[in-house]
């Protein structure tokens, strides 16, 4: 049994936003041994993939039973004054349910991986609103990409070939050469030789260069000296603005070079609000590239349940939301919450050094699929199996299309959505004994 | 098997005829049941309903609660939501936003706590349906399900231009056990497609669509027999082009008589029944009368309102353009998010507001259409929740209609041309008890083909709503003195007692699989899913699911 | 990554800075001498390379988000939950030389 062949069509690759779903896996035992249509992220991903060593369950780093670790995790967790709960961008929605559920039983904050990277992009389409679409649209219709603070080439490599300037479609038959394809960042990347059109930005003036985009779109008069430091001319502009609107379908990618880069929403909003102006001329759309597999179902499963992306509270027994107030970075930082929860995230490793330090000195439950530095300074951890390669469910693709998983074989941890629905029971039955002694 | 008594209650079950008329109830596993012979056991439970009235559990039949529209709204939204009351997390029960648009678990205890059983999202992308299954599966205690958007959508509108009816069932059958969705879906057909090829719109039934070389007419005619033909249990649902145009209640009468006698459903009529031009807003006004007289003359057309209610809410629509359009005249935020080859949408801030011109004559539109349909059996209340209004100004509206002094009251209040261009004041029509069961459960239920809901005869499920009886109509309305489902107490004293999954329903009507192969082909030609991964799953239905049966013919 | 945070790639590419060659040359740095980076009261020490032929003009910097590259973000999110993490004004200097191996 041990080598036994299989092939997995259709498996879905959780390792970027991507998600895409047509990889072909030839699985012998408990290995990928190939892992067709998948690029070189995604072969990493599969074909590198060890379960994790060691014991399940951890209590302060020795070997415990599940079901020791589990009490002792909701015993933190029902204890605690001001409980957080973080990550998530690495599971199931499944699992993000459950997650979900147990903050506002023990009256969490709740928040998750978005909080430091397409953070402020929530925050900006809660200001503007968003003109987004399917990557089918881009796919089938668009004939101007432009990406903005994003390296797609190192950071999503199948972006170009799958969704957005290489395929054939409906209304682009001949790929490519249909399309005009736009660069903007700070950086010469890998992905700027394939572009037609790179410009490349000073650090900090994304803010700016989108504004007077906005005000040629809008027909101002804008002069060469209001240019001054932003690394582009006018000319450049002026070019850029024409294609936007003589284009029967345009998109603006952008990427965390936006997004956590000093002005963040404001960066996010301008690049929206740029693109929702543009459709008094054309169709013209914004999209974040968002990073991690199931970050986009985060954002869906917090919303559903709460009414909010992130930086949820729960404190007082109902949601309330607040960036800067309840996302984890802010509550560490400041010392204010006594206890954590992290699923599928590492923030001993890069959090800033004051929200490590005050993590560092709380107890916290830790679920991983393999050890991190936050997994080996938690009170509790657990090593759980990885989603898309053992454990089924559902994830968001970047643009909100929710995917299934097809596993590739079986791992002996357990999933994170099977700890923590044992935890939520635990959690509740705490609960319970505490409202009868205090009755 | 335990059984449940509801004695002494007067019963409201217009199916049946019954008119408030003092009757028990019986329940037994989950149904109800013929009054028995106990020998030896005793009833599980026995509720006196002395003095109170009994319904079947309330049926919204178009409302927005699930999928991803929803959720763009509400993480759009936050400050929707700072302000307004709260659903608080209890020992049993989950907490939650409202504002406009509630998250799940809330949507879940307001309709329940309302003593609504049944409610359908009216617009979900099949590509989005896994989503809209997510959402519902955290959305307790009602049963649930919601139409496919299909008046936009490419595979549809190439079979529609060839003439294809076959092709066009199969696909069409398909397409609703992929998904696990309910019903058929138009949303300005064609129209959407257009705005997403370059920004237009389509403003009359019989103007082509571009590239596909069909028209709005021909994907009514189409859609709505193949939904007769595939024996769906609900008709073609229908958001006619041109929403909330002036002058659009010609597109709507076109609509209706392009139906040529076939059965369909007009969704938010309201919207639709304006008379004047597009660009001169003077001319704004009421043709309900018109479009009433057809409703009247027709059996196999029903209609649901749409009502306005005065204050904030948020527009949101699969009805792409419409989007734009409301982001112009109000100037506030706008998300529209287009999906490939089947749909776009829109989500905008919306105030109506008394003072308004335009807002006084939608309220007194949505009036005018309760008030001049006949046959009640052929108008459903709805809100469009939240386009109208938020799902928790039902007692509002059923106020509104059973006391003609109130509604006078009100239109002395908003704006004084509303007088000249709508008959409202001339409308002294008041609804009874028996009237309200049947826009509110027993017709929705009649129209959604749902034969074991919005009644209270042997065989129903026994989701069933008890009133305390009382002159004030709104808080004997809003607040439900208990509310059952499946023969369980989930709402006593407007408490949550107990949480049920509630069921997801869906239909499953059969096709030709030896057409799949050219679905195929089209999808993987366009599509950037796997064809393997776009069917939905039995592990998405909520409570298991509730297939309901297509007839045959 | 899914190998370990603890792989000798994943450290090596987050655990170093780009520099592009010009300044490289101007500051006489070569590959694999260690920089001390400052930005407020935070530093660090880490080695450099040159960065790829014009993939940076002068004056700019480029460390892959990680552990290092975190340790010098602050924890004012400025009400966003997210600190600056790109664009940050920073010293940089050479540090002594200390061959490690």
């Amino acid at each position: 049994m041990q080598n036994e062949l299989k092939v997995v069509s259709n498996a879905t690759c959780t390792f970027c936003g991507c998600v895409c779903d047509d990889i072909e896996l030839t699985v012998e035992g408990s290995h990928i041994t190939k892992a067709k249509n998948a690029c070189v992220l995604g072969k990493a991903w599969f074909l590198n993939h060890e379960a994790g060593e060691g014991p399940i369950a951890r209590i302060r780093g020795k070997e415990a039973t599940v079901e020791e670790a589990v009490e002792e995790a909701a015993r933190i967790l029902v204890d605690a004054k001001f409980p957080i709960i973080y990550g998530l961008s690495d599971t199931t929605c499944e699992a993000q349910r459950v997650t979900v559920a147990i903050a506002d039983w023990i009256g969490a904050s709740i928040d998750t991986t978005t909080s430091v990277c397409h953070g402020p992009s929530g925050m900006a389409f809660q200001g503007v609103g968003e003109i987004t679409c399917s990557l089918g649209e881009v796919r089938n219709r668009a004939d101007l990409v432009i990406f903005w603070g994003s390296n797609p080439a190192e950071s999503h490599p199948r972006h170009w070939g799958r969704y957005s300037t290489m395929p054939k479609g409906l209304f682009v038959p001949n790929g490519r050469k249909d399309r005009t394809v736009v660069l903007v960042d700070v950086r010469r990347t890998k992905s700027a030789p394939a572009a037609d059109i790179f410009l490349q930005i000073k650090p900090r003036k994304d803010f700016e260069v989108l504004w007077m985009l906005r005000a040629l779109v809008k027909g101002l008069t804008i002069n060469e000296a209001d240019l001054v430091d932003t690394g582009v001319t006018l000319e450049q502009l002026q070019n850029l603005v024409e294609k936007m609107k003589a284009c029967k379908f345009g998109v603006l990618f952008f990427g965390m070079g936006l997004s956590m880069t000093r002005g963040k929403h404001l960066n996010v909003e301008a690049a929206l609000a740029l693109a929702r102006d543009l459709n008094a001329f054309t169709r013209f759309y914004a999209n974040p590239m968002r990073g991690h597999g199931n970050v986009t179902g985060a954002d869906n499963v917090v919303s559903w349940q709460t009414g909010y992306p992130f930086g949820v509270n729960l404190g007082r027994g109902y949601p309330r939301f607040n960036p800067g107030e309840f996302t984890t970075t802010d509550t560490l930082a400041r010392k204010e919450a006594d206890a954590a929860m992290i699923i599928a995230s590492d923030p001993m490793g890069n959090f800033s050094q004051a929200a490590r330090e005050h993590l560092g000195s709380i107890p916290y439950i830790a679920l991983d699929t393999k050890e991190t530095s936050t997994t080996r300074a938690a009170a509790v951890s657990f090593t759980t199996a990885t989603y898309g390669i053992n454990v089924p469910g559902t994830v968001y693709r970047m643009d909100d299309v929710p995917i299934p998983l097809r596993p590739a074989f079986e791992s002996p941890y357990p999933s994170d959505e099977k700890i923590l629905r044992a935890l939520e029971k635990k959690v509740l039955h705490l609960l319970q004994a505490k409202l009868q002694v205090s009755n | 098997m335990a059984i449940t008594i509801i004695k002494g209650g007067k019963v409201y079950d217009p199916v049946h005829g019954i008119n408030g008329e003092v009757r028990d109830i019986w329940i037994k596993d989950g149904k109800i049941v013929a009054p028995q012979i106990l020998e030896d056991e005793l009833p599980e439970k026995v509720i006196d309903a002395t003095g109170r009235i009994i319904m079947p559990g309330g049926v919204d039949m178009h409302c927005h609660i699930a999928g991803p529209k929803v959720n763009l709204a509400r993480k759009m939204r936050p400050e929707d939501k700072r302000y307004a009351p709260h659903v608080s997390r209890t020992s049993l029960t989950r907490s939650g936003t409202i504002g406009s648009v509630p998250s799940t678990f809330a949507t879940g205890y307001l309709y329940a706590g309302l003593g609504y059983t049944t409610a359908f999202d009216a617009a979900v992308p099949p590509l989005s349906a896994r989503h809209a299954h997510e959402e519902l599966q955290d959305t307790p205690i009602i049963d649930k399900g919601f139409f496919l958007l299909m008046g936009n959508n490419h595979y549809a509108l190439e079979q529609i231009a060839s003439k294809d009816s076959e092709k066009l069932k199969s696909f069409t059958a398909w397409l609703l056990e992929s998904a696990k969705g309910y019903a058929i879906k138009l949303v300005n057909p064609g129209g959407v497609e257009v705005w997403k090829s370059g920004g237009a719109n389509i403003n009359e039934i019989d103007q082509d669509i571009g590239h596909f070389n069909c028209t709005p007419r021909q994907i009514i005619q189409g859609l709505s027999q193949t939904a007769m033909d595939i024996g769906l249990p609900h008709p073609v649902h229908i958001h006619c082009n041109n929403l909330g145009i002036p002058g659009n209640w010609r597109t709507t009468l076109a609509t209706m008589d392009a139906l040529e006698g076939r059965r369909a459903h007009l969704t938010h009529i309201q919207f639709h029944s304006y008379g004047g031009e597009p660009d001169d807003q003077g001319k704004f006004c009421s043709k309900v009368q018109e479009l009433a007289d057809f409703v009247n003359s027709h059996p196999e057309v029903t209609v649901d309102v749409g009502q306005v209610l005065f204050g904030e809410t948020t527009s949101m629509t699969g009805d792409g353009p419409l989007g734009y359009y409301l982001h112009k005249v109000t100037g506030k935020k706008w998300t529209s998010a287009d999906t490939e080859m089947e749909a776009g949408c829109g989500i905008v801030p919306m105030a109506y507001k008394e003072k308004s011109f335009v807002n006084a004559l939608q309220w007194a539109i949505g009036l005018e259409w309760y008030l001049l349909v006949k046959d009640p059996w052929q108008i459903a209340m709805s809100t469009d929740h939240p386009n109208g209004g938020s799902f928790l100004a039902y007692p509002e509206i059923i106020q509104l209609l059973m006391d003609r002094t109130y509604r006078q009251e009100i239109l002395k209040r908003v704006h004084p041309r509303v007088l000249e261009r709508s008959c409202l004041k001339d409308l002294d029509r008041e609804y009874t008890l028996n009237e309200i069961a049947i826009i509110t459960r027993a017709g929705p239920a009649r129209m959604l083909g749902l034969i074991n809901k919005g009644h209270l005869g042997v065989g129903a499920d026994a989701d069933i709503t008890i009133y305390n009886e009382s002159s004030n109509i709104l808080a004997m309305f809003e607040l439900p003195y208990m509310v059952i489902k499946y023969g369980k107490v989930v709402v006593e004293k407007s408490e949550i007692r107990l949480q049920v999954p509630g069921n997801t329903l869906h239909v499953s009507p059969s096709f030709d699989p030896g057409l799949v192969g050219g679905i195929r082909k089209w999808f993987e030609s366009y599509y950037t899913i796997q064809f393997e991964n776009y069917p939905v799953t039995e592990e998405y239905l909520s409570g298991g699911g509730t297939m309901i049966p297509c007839s045959k013919k | 990554m899914n190998e370990s945070k603890f792989s000798k790639e994943y450290l090596e590419e987050t655990g170093v800075v780009q520099i592009c060659p010009e300044d490289m040359i101007r500051l006489g740095l070569v590959a694999g001498d260690l920089v001390c980076i400052r930005a407020e009261q935070r530093s660090i020490e880490i080695p450099c390379v040159a960065a790829k032929e014009k993939e940076l003009p002068s004056g700019l910097l480029f460390m892959a988000y990680g552990d290092w590259s975190s340790r010098l973000m602050g924890s004012d999110t400025h009400g966003t939950g997210m600190p600056n993490s790109k664009g940050t004004d920073v010293y940089l200097s050479k540090v002594c030389p200390i061959k490690k191996d």
